[in-house]
C-alpha cells in the first residue's frame, strides 16, 4: 500500500474488563447528568419552560377558561386540571432534551464526547438522568401551584405518588421522543421552530383540559385513544379515585412501547450524527 | 517490530500498555468518500514523537475529514491510519485513551464557566479529583483564563474560548493532540496568542498534528509540513524546502491599469520567474525569492524612470494562493468540491484569509 512503514504492525491493546467498563460508564453519566443539571440552572430559557410557564398555564386555566368548562368531577375543574397539566406540563419539558441535543451536534460538543474515552450510551444516559430530575423539579412546583390554587388529592398517599411517578415517566418517555428528535433533525433553530409541533396535538388533543366528549365526534376518535389521554385517564384514577386497572395497563404498554421503539432510534442517529 | 510491554509513564492512566517505538501518527494509503465525494484519495503521513506535522489546504481539501479519522470520528473506506501503533478502526477506545481533539467544534459549555468547564471534562476523562483541580488551575494560569475562570464562558471572547476549548483537550495529559484549525475566524492578535500557547505545549513533548489554511501559521508552529489538495499530499517537506518549491517571497505593487503591462515588461528579469498581471487591478507580482528587498528597490528606480505611479508596494511571504499556483497551478480558492464544506463557511475564511 505504502513504501514509508511497510514492517509496521498495529498493537493490540485489549479492552479493559466489563466491571471497569461498567463503573466507568456509571461515572461518565454521573459527570454528564451534573453538567446537564448545572446548564439547566443557568439557562434562564429552560427555566421559563420547565417552571414559570407551567405555572402560568395553572393559573391560566384555573381563572381564566376554568370556570367555562363543566366538569363532572369530585372537587370541581381544578382536581380535574391538575392530573392534566401535570401531564401537559411534563410532555412539554422535552422541549429541553431535543433543543440541547441538537445544539451540542451543531457545536461539534458530541463530536468531541466521541473523541474522547467516555462510555458511548453516556451522552444520552446524562441527558434522560438529568431530566428526570428536572422532571420532578418541575412538577413538584406545579404541584404546589395546584394546591395553593385549590387542588386536593382524594385518593390517600400512595396513589398521589404514584401519580407524580406515572407523571415523570410519560415526560422521560416523550424526552426520548425528543432526543431523536433532537439527533436526527441536528439544527437547533429548525428543532424550536418545528420540530415539536407533534407535542401540540397531543397533549391538547387529549382529556388533560377539557372532557374528550365535548369534542367533534372524528376529533374524540383520536383523543380518546392515545397515549396522552390513556395516561391522563390512569392519573385522575389515581389522584382523585376510580377505576384503576384497565388505564395501568394500557399506560405502561404504551410508554414502553414508544420507549422502545425511540431509544434505539436516538441511539442509532446519535451514533450516525457527526 | 514487536511491541514490547513496558508502562506508558503518562496518559490516560490505566497502568501497563504496550510501548510503540514507531512513528506516533502513521496514516497509510487512506481513502474516504461521501457518495460521489471522494475527500480523501490515498494519503499517507507519519510524524514522529515529539514533532509538529501541519497539513496545510484549503477549505474542503480534505484536511478535516483526516483529522475525523485519526481522532476515530470516521472510519476509513481503504487504508489504515494508526495513532500510537493503535489502528483507529480497529481500537478506537484505546486510540480515544491518548489523544486530544480540538480546534473547529468546540467542547465549551458557554453556560459553565471556565473551571467548571475544564472539571467536567476532567472527570470524563476519569482524572481524580485532587489532580483535577491542580490540572484546572495550572490550565488556566498557563492559558491566561484565571481571571475569568469564575465567569461563564459565554461571555469570552474568541479568542479567549479558543484558549478554553484547547486547555479542555489537554486535561488528561493526551500524548498526541489534533488541531483542527486552531486559529481560524480569530483576529490577529488572538491568533499570535494561540500561537504562543501551542507553541509552549509542543516545548512540553506533546506530538502535534494541526491542520491550517495559513502557511504564515503552519511555518511558525510546524517542524513538518504536507500540503494537500482534493484528498492527495501534494508537497511535503519542512517550511523552507516548500518555501524553496514556491519562489520564496512576493513582490508586488499595483499600478493604473492602462500601464499595468508596460510596469511588468519594466521588471521582467529582476527575478528568474515571469511577472504575473492582474490587467482588471493593475496589480503585477514577481517571486522574488529571497532577494526581496534588492528587487524591491530596482522595481521603484524602473517605474520611477518610466514615471509610472505605484500604490501598494511591497514585499509579501507567498499565501497559501502563491503555495497552490507554484504547486498545482491552480489557485485555492477554486476549490468548493470538499466534503464538510457547508455554506457561509467559505465567504467567512476569505474574509479572515483577507485580514490575516
Amino acid at each position: 500500500m505504502t513504501t514509508a512503514h511497510p514492517a509496521l504492525v498495529a498493537l493490540d491493546v485489549p479492552s479493559p474488563p466489563v466491571g471497569r467498563r461498567l463503573r466507568l460508564a456509571a461515572a461518565d453519566t454521573a459527570a454528564l447528568t451534573h453538567r446537564e443539571l448545572l446548564i439547566w440552572m443557568r439557562n434562564p430559557s429552560f427555566i421559563f419552560f420547565t417552571i414559570i410557564q407551567p405555572v402560568m398555564f395553572v393559573l391560566l386555566f384555573r381563572y381564566v377558561f376554568g370556570g367555562a368548562i363543566p366538569v363532572k368531577v369530585l372537587g370541581g375543574y381544578v382536581d380535574f386540571l391538575m392530573p392534566g397539566i401535570i401531564a401537559q406540563s411534563a410532555a412539554f419539558a422535552s422541549f429541553g432534551t431535543a433543543i440541547a441535543l441538537a445544539r451540542q451536534l451543531q457545536k461539534g460538543v458530541i463530536d468531541r464526547f466521541r473523541a474522547m474515552p467516555m462510555a458511548r450510551s453516556a451522552v444520552l444516559l446524562g441527558r434522560l438522568s438529568a431530566d428526570v430530575v428536572r422532571l420532578v423539579v418541575t412538577l413538584l412546583v406545579i404541584l404546589g401551584v395546584g394546591y395553593a390554587v385549590g387542588f386536593r388529592f382524594h385518593n390517600g398517599a400512595l396513589p398521589a405518588v404514584l401519580m407524580l411517578v406515572l407523571g415523570v415517566a410519560l415526560g422521560l418517555t416523550i424526552c426520548t421522543v425528543s432526543a431523536y428528535v433532537g439527533l436526527a433533525v441536528k439544527d437547533e433553530e429548525s428543532v424550536s421552530s418545528f420540530g415539536l409541533v407533534w407535542l401540540f396535538p397531543l397533549t391538547f388533543v387529549s382529556n388533560a383540559f377539557v372532557p374528550v366528549e365535548k369534542m367533534p365526534g372524528w376529533l374524540q376518535a383520536f383523543a380518546k385513544n392515545q397515549p396522552v389521554t390513556i395516561v391522563i385517564d390512569e392519573m385522575r384514577s389515581l389522584a382523585l379515585g376510580g377505576p384503576l386497572a384497565l388505564h395501568a395497563w394500557q399506560s405502561a404498554a404504551w410508554l414502553a412501547g414508544i420507549v422502545a421503539v425511540f431509544v434505539p432510534l436516538a441511539v442509532r442517529a446519535y451514533r450516525r450524527a457527526t | 517490530m514487536p511491541p514490547t510491554n513496558e508502562p506508558a509513564g503518562q496518559g490516560g492512566g490505566d497502568g501497563w500498555q504496550p510501548r510503540w517505538d514507531g512513528p506516533v501518527i502513521v496514516v497509510e494509503g487512506v481513502h474516504k468518500s461521501f457518495g460521489d465525494v471522494h475527500a480523501l484519495r490515498g494519503i499517507d503521513l507519519a510524524v514522529e514523537r515529539g514533532r509538529v506535522l501541519g497539513v496545510l489546504g484549503p477549505n474542503g481539501a480534505g484536511k478535516t475529514t483526516a483529522v475525523k479519522i485519526l481522532t476515530t470520528l470516521l472510519r476509513p473506506d481503504r487504508g489504515r491510519a494508526l495513532v500510537e501503533g493503535r489502528d483507529v478502526a480497529r481500537s478506537p477506545a484505546a486510540v480515544r485513551e491518548i489523544i486530544g481533539l480540538a480546534g473547529q467544534s468546540t467542547a465549551i459549555q458557554e453556560e459553565l464557566t471556565g473551571r467548571e468547564n475544564l472539571d467536567i471534562m476532567g472527570r470524563l476523562y476519569h482524572v481524580g479529583a485532587a489532580t483535577r483541580r491542580l490540572r484546572a488551575e495550572e490550565l488556566l494560569e498557563r492559558f491566561e483564563l484565571q481571571d475569568a475562570a469564575d465567569r461563564p464562558a459565554k461571555g469570552y471572547s474568541g479568542g479567549m474560548q479558543r484558549r478554553l476549548d484547547l486547555a479542555l483537550s489537554l486535561v488528561a495529559h493526551p500524548r498526541v493532540v489534533f488541531l483542527d484549525e486552531p486559529t481560524t475566524g480569530l483576529d490577529p492578535r488572538s491568533r499570535m496568542a494561540m500561537w504562543d500557547v501551542i507553541r509552549e505545549m509542543v516545548g512540553s513533548g506533546t506530538t502535534l498534528l494541526l491542520t491550517t489554511q495559513y502557511l504564515e501559521e503552519a511555518d511558525a508552529l510546524a517542524d513538518e509540513i504536507v500540503v494537500i489538495d482534493r484528498g492527495l499530499v501534494i508537497a511535503a517537506g519542512t517550511s523552507q524546502e516548500l518555501k524553496n518549491r514556491i519562489g520564496g517571497d512576493v513582490l508586488e505593487f499595483v499600478v493604473d491599469r492602462r500601464r499595468s503591462a508596460e510596469a511588468a515588461q519594466a521588471v521582467r528579469g529582476l527575478s528568474s520567474t515571469e511577472p504575473i498581471v492582474d490587467a482588471e487591478t493593475g496589480r503585477v507580482s514577481l517571486r522574488v525569492g529571497t532577494e526581496g528587498s534588492q528587487a524591491l528597490v530596482e522595481t521603484v528606480r524602473r517605474l520611477d524612470a518610466l514615471g509610472i505611479h505605484t500604490e501598494d508596494l511591497g514585499i509579501r511571504r507567498p499565501s497559501l494562493d502563491d503555495v497552490f499556483l507554484a504547486l498545482t497551478g491552480h489557485g485555492a480558492e477554486d476549490e468548493e468540491n470538499g466534503a464538510g464544506s457547508r455554506r457561509g463557511k467559505k465567504a467567512r475564511r476569505r474574509s479572515d484569509r483577507r485580514a490575516s
